[in-house]
């Protein structure tokens, strides 16, 4: 089993996500040890991919933007190392089933093992595709997280009784992107959940204020964190970091006691 | 145990958003209810007659062939279905198929521009709204298509990301689908995606090879020796191949781009430069690089310009059933124009592609034998961009 556990172990879990590379790893480092000093429990760190279809325009920047900057997955995986020596909180990889599926699946999980990445999130590897990875992933300790969305239905209990490391929510139909409003019957689906599985749950998709976060953090264990964060990245580029630890700052306080 | 369906060999499957699951498996029992539901084959029969003009001819191309001085060649004329080309035979079957299952509106991706007037023709006569994405280079190279989609009365949006082409398209088109499920359709133009629409696709253009085989049965009393189609995604191919899979002595060959070159990066030769990945939903063979990011492929045929093929022809080139060669830009360009000057039919770029191989191959063979190529669809929509080629600019 992995440490993603010990993420929701200091109040609800604050998870911000962070795009490798984007613009480039030495501010991606920088970026991550910010977020993790003002009260990151959990970072999701992307391996940026060329095509990312769950993904909105923002979010779609970063990876374009890293891409250009030239990072690979081996790059990154030689960044978490050396990141590694002192940030100390749980880290999961998001990024596409490709990405692993190219580099060689047990060569991605054995790295990840070594690096000390608990968990694996990807959202084009549905619970009827995830026998691609799941014997592999739980070889080398990584936890295959799954996402449940609005659209799940029927299919709430059935990935909540498998779920490990914790269960991501997506809170509204869509990709990625901020959201004035989230409308889903979320706690409707985090019932089911809660009467499946003892595994936490993280919701994310469309946050952007530390209200929201609030909220979302309020009806489950968690809230994650992507766009508004990739846009502080956009805007202040290389000097992004005091802004990122700032913004988690504000997130991290407001979900703490939710 | 794997739970996953929708496989040809290792390929296919359904790579996708936990948000699309429940679409794609309503979609598929409501598939499997009406593809043997005698009133839905009724309506969509008449549909295909009616409306489209199907069957559509099997040409016996006798200048050509007497000028090849080879295997004797027939035309599968899909060009002259109603919209111009194959696509016309999924969407009226999909949008019928989505009109049952109650939603209102379709989406759809396109490349040349076929597949996206096709959608908008059906949209138009079946009073459902219609939602095109097309990438943006694509809008410029078949503006008349672009034109012609809004004048069936559908919004046609061009994707700027990426390489702006088919592929972005199609991310594009799936990205909308996640955010309007409930009255949306997505109506895929290729055998290509996730289960199932690679075999709602196939099944739908599988009417070529079942008119094909019946009517050159009746014209020469036998089977083809080879089958001819283009491959971008590759639903004309799979339906120019479909009933002549269990006939082994029928080579089947698809046509890939090969832009400037199978030996350069500008190409879409997905078979034969690619390998296996997970992309657009499906397990297959994609143009990547090392760590398996998309590449960004090239070919003068809009349609044919996707990075990756359909899952069933992954599967058909592992077990050597069928055969996929490259064509490049050049040959099929002198294709586009040997087949209007010699039988008087201006082929799509696309189609020429199958054309262009079928010169090569049918001086190989006898007289005795017969070649079926499928022109899938009519090439006036390239003109201007062929004449610009040739280093003409014309005004369309």
């Amino acid at each position: 089993m992995s440490d993603i556990r010990t993420a929701f172990m200091n109040g609800k879990a604050f998870i911000p996500f962070i795009t490798c590379g984007d613009p480039d790893l030495e501010t991606t480092g920088k970026v991550v040890r910010a977020a993790a000093e003002n009260g990151a429990d959990l970072i999701e760190l992307g391996i940026p991919f060329s095509d990312p279809t769950a993904e909105g325009p923002v979010i779609q920047g970063a990876n374009i933007r890293a891409l250009a900057g030239g990072v690979t997955t081996d790059k990154i995986f030689d960044f978490v190392m050396e990141l590694r020596r002192d940030v100390k909180i749980p880290l999961v990889f998001m990024t596409y089933a490709n990405v692993v599926f190219s580099y060689g699946s047990e060569r991605f999980m054995a790295r990840c093992c070594e690096a000390g990445v608990g968990g694996i999130i990807l959202p084009d590897l549905p619970f009827e595709e995830k026998d691609e990875f799941s014997a592999v992933a739980r070889q080398y300790g990584v936890d295959l997280i799954s996402l449940i969305a609005p659209t799940s239905e029927n299919r709430v209990a059935m990935i909540a009784k498998e779920a490990e490391g914790f269960i991501y929510i997506v809170s509204s139909l869509g990709v990625t992107g901020m959201r004035s409003e989230i409308t889903t019957d979320l706690h409707g689906i985090i019932k089911v959940i809660r009467e499946n599985t003892n595994v936490p749950c993280a919701v994310g998709f469309g946050i952007s204020k530390p209200e929201q976060a609030a909220e979302m953090a309020g009806m489950s264990d968690g809230a994650i964190v992507g766009s508004a964060i990739i846009k502080l990245l956009e805007k202040y580029g290389r000097d992004a970091a005091p802004y990122v630890g700032e913004f988690v700052k504000s997130m991290k306080d407001a979900v703490r006691k939710s | 145990m794997s739970q996953s369906k929708g496989r040809f060999g290792i390929h296919g499957g359904q790579y996708i958003p936990e948000t699309l699951m429940n679409a794609v498996i309503e979609l598929e029992s409501a598939y499997d209810h009406y593809r043997n539901d005698p009133e839905f084959n009724r309506e969509l029969t008449d549909l295909l007659n009616n409306y489209a003009g199907r069957p559509s001819l099997l040409y016996r191309a006798d200048k050509m062939t007497a000028d090849l001085g080879g295997a004797k060649i027939y035309l599968k004329r899909e060009d002259l279905n109603h919209t111009g080309s194959h696509k016309i035979n999924n969407v009226l079957g999909q949008a019928l198929l989505a009109k049952k299952m109650g939603k209102t509106r379709l989406i759809a991706e396109t490349g040349a521009g076929q597949h996206g007037v096709a959608t908008a023709t059906a949209a138009a006569l079946l009073g459902m709204e219609c939602v095109v994405f097309m990438g943006e280079e694509d809008t410029r190279r078949q503006a008349l298509n672009v034109y012609r989609m809004r004048l069936l009365g559908a919004d046609v949006i061009p994707v700027k990301t990426g390489t702006a082409t088919l592929k972005d398209a199609v991310s594009e088109a799936m990205r909308e689908w996640t955010t309007r499920i409930s009255d949306t359709h997505y109506c895929l133009g290729s055998v290509m995606g996730p289960h199932p629409f690679p075999t709602i696709v196939r099944d739908f253009q599988a009417v070529i090879s079942r008119e094909s085989r019946a009517q050159i049965l009746e014209a020469e009393g036998r089977l083809p020796d080879a089958v001819i189609a283009c491959v971008g995604g590759g639903s004309n191919a799979i339906g120019s191949f479909y009933h002549y899979i269990p006939d082994e002595k029928v080579r089947l060959i698809g046509c890939e781009a090969a832009g400037r070159g199978i030996d350069t990066f500008e190409t879409a030769a997905t078979v034969n430069t690619g390998r296996l990945g997970i992309f657009h939903g499906m397990k297959s063979y994609f143009c990547q690089d090392e760590y398996g990011q998309i590449a960004p492929v090239y070919s003068i045929s809009a349609g044919l310009d996707y990075p990756g093929v359909g899952p069933e022809h992954a599967y058909l080139h592992d077990i050597g059933r069928a055969e996929y060669v490259p064509v490049t830009d050049d040959e099929a360009v002198n294709a586009f124009e040997y087949l209007s000057r010699t039988e008087g039919i201006i082929p799509a770029i696309e189609s020429a592609h199958a054309v262009a191989y079928a010169m090569k191959l049918a001086p190989t063979m006898d007289k005795d034998k017969i070649i079926i190529i499928t022109i899938s669809g009519r090439g006036d929509k390239d003109c201007a961009a062929i004449a610009r080629y040739r280093g003409e600019d014309i005004y369309e």
